[in-house]
């Protein structure tokens, strides 16, 4: 890694400071997406600024119809807590079937979600679920949050704080994973909410990241169940090409993944 | 310069270091503790897994100074004396190892894992678990024998046989 100052605030006015003051500075908080790239010399940020120690930023609770998480939550402590599994264990699951079991006891669900990784899991749950991205600034709807590959509506020096999910009736997980990085080659995260919309989001293969399914949502708008999307075809320009699969091959997993979530509610299922 | 200040295996550090240090580098090369090992350096293989507040990480993904405040424990940690842990002797019983580079990364996993599940645990569990920890000769299968064996002997498997000062 290049030389770099590493800071640590323990207030958020602290760590806006720290930003402005540094030219080049990168927030972070486990930093298991941006110190491997660090190390890859893909990113060179003059100062990380460490938001794991500002307690804005930690939490999970419940208020009414809402479950909102902390941005410095690890993906573990996503997964163990007790009130998310009783109102949405499918992102619970979610949360427990990302990397590995040493990832998850570091990487955090805000770190992903500003990150916004065209292979990570949680965009599929904060877009299928319509969850808000609350930030040091102002409170951002999924559909305006997630803005393509790698691309959010955070601004410069922006800070994620928490995340707010809706408990909704129906929420399911199902993904395929690539054999060797262990990052879903298709991930379809399904959720029918109380007011009774349908949406659908698929991560992993898009080719312009997270997007919701729009084919598949119509299908289950007429009938909510696995057997709707039987036969159903996607629209092969939708999907990425590369090494580890076409774009066909990408559109032929997603109704199977799809299928399989609703075969399976509250629950993240891992295929491989 | 950072300045860090940690315990290891239940010895207090005061140590200056690079800001960019990774946590790894400081247990080998500040510390002396080379039974942590460097494997991928990607934070894929697992060679470089030891316990921060309790809990299993990729000591090549975490920088020296993320870890300032926690009580660290690294394979050194596990015996007590010559009296090797529960899991350390389950892997020598059981052939757990050929060229031994993964080793301590797997043990230090299995503790936790043994830790997680209260010592309730099935191949399946332990397989799935050992996702972030790579072996090249062993096949895993002993590993997870050792392993299935250690969890027999919870809970003295899933702590280091000498219990940490509690942490501050």
């Amino acid at each position: 890694m290049y030389e770099f100052s590493y800071l640590k605030p323990e207030t958020l006015e602290a760590a806006r400071s720290a930003f402005e003051a540094h030219e080049g500075a990168r927030y972070m908080l486990g930093g298991h997406t941006l110190l491997p790239a660090m190390k890859a010399r893909l990113a060179a940020p003059e100062a990380l600024i460490d938001l794991a120690g500002i307690p804005e930023l930690k939490g999970i609770g419940r208020t009414g119809g809402t479950i909102s998480i902390g941005a410095a939550e690890t993906h573990f402590d996503v997964s163990r807590n007790s009130e998310l599994h009783a109102a949405l264990p499918a992102l619970a699951a979610l949360a427990g079937s990302i990397g590995d079991p040493q990832v998850r006891h570091r990487g955090t669900i805000g770190g992903s979600l500003a990150n916004n990784d065209p292979a990570a899991d949680y965009p599929s749950a904060l877009l299928a679920l319509a969850g808000t991205v609350r930030t040091d600034r102002r409170a951002i709807p999924a559909d305006d949050y997630l803005q393509g590959l790698y691309e959010t509506a955070l601004e410069e020096g922006e800070i994620v704080t928490r995340i707010d999910f809706p408990v909704v009736p129906f929420a399911a997980y199902a993904k395929f994973l690539h054999p060797a990085s262990r990052y879903p080659m298709v991930g379809v995260f399904v959720a029918r909410h109380e007011d009774g919309e349908i949406r659908v989001a698929v991560t992993g293969s898009g080719s312009d990241g997270v997007f919701r399914c729009t084919e598949i949502e119509a299908a289950l708008e007429a009938d909510f169940s696995a057997d709707a999307l039987e036969g159903l075809a996607l629209d092969p320009d939708l999907f990425m090409s590369d090494i580890h699969g076409s774009a066909d091959y990408r559109a032929a997993l997603v109704p199977v993944m799809a299928r399989r979530a609703l075969r399976a509610p509250g629950t993240a299922s891992i295929y491989k | 310069m950072a300045h860090v200040e940690l315990t290891v295996n239940g010895r207090a550090h005061r140590l200056a270091c690079e800001d960019r240090t990774l946590l790894v580098t400081l247990l080998r090369d500040a510390l002396g503790l080379t039974g942590t090992h460097i494997g991928c350096d990607t934070s894929q293989c697992g060679a470089c897994v030891v316990h921060v507040d309790g809990r299993a990480v990729k000591s090549c993904t975490m920088l020296a100074a993320q870890a300032s405040g926690s009580a660290v424990t690294t394979i050194e940690g596990l015996a007590d004396g010559e009296r090797l842990h529960p899991l350390q002797a389950a892997f020598r019983e059981h052939h757990g190892l050929q060229c031994g580079y993964c080793t301590p990364g797997m043990i230090m996993s299995g503790v936790d894992i043994i830790r997680r599940h209260e010592g309730v645990l099935d191949e399946h569990i332990v397989r799935e678990e050992l996702e972030g920890n790579i072996c090249r000769c062993t096949g895993y299968y002993n590993i997870v024998k050792a392993i299935l064996a250690a969890a027999e002997d919870y809970p003295e498997s899933a702590a280091p046989l000498k219990a940490e000062p509690a942490r501050v």
